[in-house]
């Protein structure tokens, strides 16, 4: 079957046998099917004569010295005949799986030789065979082909094809996408031809491991028929025949019945396990990591600077957020993030993807899930600490104070309720309101939010609403209860720029006003990549880079007073109405590093033009170098405004870039 | 998937000429199952004229005078050609008539209305305790093992259910009959009679289904538990409970629905050999023993009992499917 790359699947093969042997459950299979295979070959030289001696003067008996497993009713002893019926089981079992696997292949590949109508019949009928069990299909074709070893042979067979018939199907179908495909078709290669050379060849690896399983359910099936008198006639014998014979006797010994249940309970397990493990092997699946409780404990840092004037709403010192990585050793992507937020202020968090932003909004929203661990010197929402207390005494205050929208307002919205009964929802669990009150609610919300036709649509499904409108439901969402911060990740990514600018007047409408019921504003925790969005919407901005705020400083003074290297590298990046159209986009060298490959020194050393030994050695701490401003590195810019002509390593990309 | 199961009755109805999506929906799925219908009736007729020789000859026996095969051929109209034979066959078919049986001469109908309610009772009982057991089992593995947690609980439970659903039905029977039934006494060896004598034949159904349901349950809802959606609901700060209950299940449900209705079907399957372990006076030991005194009529009308239960369990399983999901409608217009 094999072609062109014989060689290369040769030892690729060996290679795979290997790992299957040395899985702990592929050993085992491979020496049950060693095992059963062996006594198909020599038991019934070993074992025939005694198998088929009969003994008058021990008929029927339970385990004796001379019969270990007892003696049917002529007399002849249990064990060697279940041993010696392995043969004719195995041998059965094996032609019905090969009629069957040759007759699915001929069904699932005729479609794509045969005239297009033609091919149509075929698949169809495939399609309403597959959907009968195979017992039933098998009975159907005992009835025609009769009674007999033969007659269920080819029963059990052409049952198992249809559903070789669909996997072909499947399996060719993915083949016949590929290039290499393709190419042969281009250079003329006819369908036979295409099919037998090209197609076959590379799903003929699945279609021997299924076949593998199905010899396992093949030798079952074939139990069953002969266990029901239909498959296999005496004098003969295979395991189903004895299984039956032994039922009958099985108050006087159990264990003629039972013996060869276990057989074929061995055997059909052998085959099973055997085409599992290789099927595991050939698909190299994947074993997850092991898990590792992170034991880092939140250092006794002192509170840092921030919290001065009003109570905030939310502050965060040290917040560390850390999951079991790879190796058993943790991944911290957020490590050390110190923040607030004052009442009403709007701060935006802006970073490249995989600084940790996201994750610190769901950290200080307690809604990282175990096996991640949040731990922080100070993680305080409207001056409740929030990582000791247990789930149930933060609930309402989160549930109604805490508002959150998210990225994708299509995936975060259950896509089998009514929108109207997601907002509800919140107000049941928190403002004790009836289902009904509930939803006025929300339809209220809805209307707020300036969702058109509200009513009607608080009856429908997410799918039936526009990207833009989801979002405004997800603000609405937020609304129910009557939410002192409104924390906003990526809120704007997944639309397009218009409806963008709607989403962002609308959080600042509900920033000003806060339910609108006349209530204290609510404060906005903008997170976005761009740094455009955060400027228009935000009155202080948080960089974030690798993990920990770099700068934290004013939106106004983003232009005139940016410190650090990365946050300029940022600006400089944004094309403005009077960049050079022709010139290549400013992008900044290479790649934030993963969390799990942050090193000692300054993660942006390596990006940085500035970076010296100190740079590369030590992590700079954030230091105030203004009232409100807060720079980690130890090379700060002086504020000398230069948003355009950065002084940082901006090197150019291909406009495509 | 959905795409390749669309039968030839499709391309006769244009979808969007029909208003409603229900209306389309509800044509095109009876149109699948009409044109099923016709294919396992079809088959039904074809068996017999594919079983070599003279079938009515070898129900009777090799020792029956020639003319009572030959009174009997004519009686079930063997003699006329295949089509109208054909013709014949639907017709009775239509009025209820699935022919009388070779060696008792007793309508077929009658044999079937007498047995089918043991085998549907069997089959029912044995899918709502899978079904009872599976969804809360699998759901509550999926919600302690979720996110890589209790890694040793997650291979316990996979590898006993693996073990489980490996188990054939009438080896579990012969196993548990040794040891309710001749062991410990507790339950009938056979029959039917009491609501006692169902327990056996109902767990030796029901176990490999169990244990099947419920591993895919607990696929689906880990599936389901990863959705931005459960995120959204633990951000309105929904007990745990309700957010499994509430958001997760049902969404994790209509996948696994898919997969119960194949469940279902094979549980019908599993009654023939259940209930010749057991005696059980269904269907399934009536096709077994018509087949082996080739007693062809009574065979043709359990298979297309068989098969109309097969197909109405796929219609239902459809049906269920739109109406849970409300998206599925859309998805297939």
């Amino acid at each position: 079957m094999q072609n062109a790359t014989n060689g290369r699947t040769g030892r690729n093969g060996r290679a795979k046998v290997l790992a299957v042997l040395r899985t702990p459950v592929g050993g085992c299979s491979v020496a049950l099917l060693a095992l059963v295979i062996a006594l198909a070959l020599f038991a019934p030289a070993l074992w025939g004569d005694q198998a088929s001696a009969v003994d008058v003067d021990a008929i029927q008996q339970g385990p004796t010295a001379a019969h270990l497993l007892g003696t049917d009713s002529l007399g002849r002893d249990v064990l060697a005949r279940v041993l010696v019926a392995t043969r004719l089981s195995i041998e059965l079992a094996v032609t019905a799986t090969l009629i069957g696997v040759a007759a699915g292949t001929v069904l699932g590949s005729a479609p794509s030789v045969l005239p297009r109508w033609a091919g149509r019949i075929v698949t169809s009928a495939v399609n309403i065979a597959v959907a009968f069990p195979g017992l039933l299909l098998a009975l159907f074709f005992a009835m025609i082909f009769g009674i007999g070893a033969e007659g269920a042979v080819l029963a059990i067979g052409l049952a198992m094809a249809p559903a070789f018939a669909r996997l072909t199907q499947t399996l060719s179908a993915a083949v016949a996408g590929q290039d290499f495909v393709a190419a042969a078709r281009v250079a003329g290669a006819g369908r036979v031809r295409l099919l037998v050379r090209h197609v076959l060849p590379n799903i003929g690896e699945p279609l021997v491991v299924n076949a593998t399983i199905s010899a396992g359910m093949a030798l079952l099936a074939f139990a069953g028929l002969s266990f029901l008198g239909i498959g296999v006639q005496a004098p003969a014998y295979d395991w189903g025949r004895l299984l039956g014979e032994g039922l009958n006797q099985i108050y006087v010994n159990p264990t003629a019945a039972l013996a060869p249940g276990v057989a074929v309970m061995v055997a059909g397990l052998a085959f099973n396990l055997f085409g599992e493990t290789v099927a595991g092997v050939v698909g190299a699946r994947a074993s997850r990591p092991s898990q590792l409780k992170d034991s880092a404990t939140a250092a006794a840092a002192a509170p840092a600077a921030g919290g001065g004037g009003d109570r905030p709403v939310l502050l965060v010192d040290d917040l560390r957020i850390a999951f079991p990585g790879p190796a058993g050793r943790p991944v911290t992507p957020v490590r050390g993030v110190s923040f607030t937020v004052g009442a009403g202020e709007s701060v935006g968090v802006v970073g490249e993807s995989g600084s940790g932003k996201s994750l610190t909004a769901l950290g200080v929203s307690r809604l990282i899930e175990a096996p991640g661990t949040v731990t922080a010197a100070r993680l305080e929402f409207l001056g409740t600490p929030l990582l000791r207390a247990p789930e149930p005494e933060v609930r309402g205050l989160l549930g109604t104070s805490l508002a959150l929208v998210f990225q994708d307002p299509m995936a975060s919205f259950n896509p089998t309720q009514r929108i109207g009964r997601q907002l509800a929802e919140v107000s049941e669990q928190h403002q004790g309101l009836s289902r009904g009150r509930a939803l006025d609610r929300a339809v209220e919300r809805l209307r707020e939010v300036r969702v058109p036709a509200a009513e009607r649509r608080a009856r429908q499904y997410p799918h039936e609403f526009s990207g833009g409108m989801r979002q405004r439901a997800m603000i609405a969402m937020g609304l129910m209860g009557e939410p002192r911060l409104v924390i906003a990740d990526e809120p704007t990514t997944a639309l397009d720029v218009t409806v963008q600018r709607q989403v962002l007047r609308l959080l600042a409408q509900v920033r000003e006003s806060g339910d609108g019921s006349g209530s204290a504003p609510a404060a906005l925790l903008l997170i976005s990549h761009d740094i455009t969005v955060v400027a228009q919407s935000c009155r202080r901005v948080l960089v974030m880079y690798a993990g920990r705020i770099v700068e934290d400083l004013p939106t106004a003074d983003l232009h005139t007073a940016a410190r650090h290297p990365y946050t300029r590298a940022l600006l400089a990046a944004v094309p403005a109405l009077d960049t050079d159209r022709d010139a290549p986009l400013a992008v900044i060298p290479g790649r934030p590093p993963e969390p799990g490959e942050v090193t000692a020194g300054c993660a942006f050393a390596s990006r940085c033009s500035l970076a010296d030994e100190r740079c590369r050695a030590d992590e700079p701490d954030p230091v105030n170098v203004g009232a409100e401003h807060r720079v980690a590195c130890w090379h700060p810019q002086d504020s000398t405004p230069r948003s355009r002509t950065s002084s940082v390593d901006t090197t150019t990309a291909g406009g495509g870039a | 998937m959905v795409a390749v199961v669309a039968g030839p009755a499709t391309p006769g109805v244009p979808a969007g000429v029909l208003g409603s999506p229900w209306l389309s929906f509800a044509v095109r799925r009876l149109g699948r199952f009409v044109v099923s219908l016709w294919v396992v009736v079809t088959a039904a007729f074809v068996m017999i004229h594919l079983m070599p020789g003279d079938p009515v000859r070898s129900a009777l026996g090799m020792t029956a005078p020639v003319e009572t095969v030959n009174a009997r051929r004519q009686a079930l109209g063997l003699d006329d050609g295949l089509l109208t034979q054909y013709w014949h066959y639907l017709r009775s078919l239509c009025g209820g008539d699935f022919g009388s049986s070779v060696l008792s001469n007793l309508p077929v109908s009658q044999q079937i209305g007498d047995r089918l309610p043991a085998t549907a009772q069997l089959a029912l009982a044995a899918f709502v305790v899978a079904m009872v057991v599976a969804v809360p089992v699998g759901a509550v593995m999926a919600v302690l093992t979720r996110g890589g947690r209790r890694r040793g609980g997650e291979l316990a439970f996979t590898s006993a259910s693996v073990l489980l659903a490996a188990i054939p039905e009438f080896l579990l029977s012969v196993g548990l009959v040794y040891v309710f039934s001749v062991h410990l006494g507790w339950f009938p060896v056979a029959g039917r009679g009491g609501l006692i004598s169902y327990v056996l034949p109902v767990l030796a159904l029901a176990v490999g289904p169990a244990a099947v349901l419920a591993r895919i349950v607990r696929v689906e809802m880990l599936a389901v538990l990863g959705n931005d959606f459960i995120r959204t609901a633990r951000a309105k700060r929904l007990p745990a409970r309700q957010v499994y209950a509430r958001h997760a299940l049902p969404n994790a449900l209509t996948a696994t629905l898919t997969m119960a209705g194949l469940v279902l079907t094979g549980l019908v399957a599993g009654t023939v050999l259940v209930e010749n372990v057991f005696a059980w006076p269904g269907l399934g030991s009536t096709i077994v023993q018509s087949i082996q005194q080739k007693d062809y009529p009574v065979v043709q009308g359990i298979v297309l009992v068989y098969g109309i239960g097969v197909l109405t369990v796929n219609l239902l399983v459809d049906v269920l499917l739109a109406v849970l999901d409300p998206r599925s409608t859309i998805r297939e217009a």
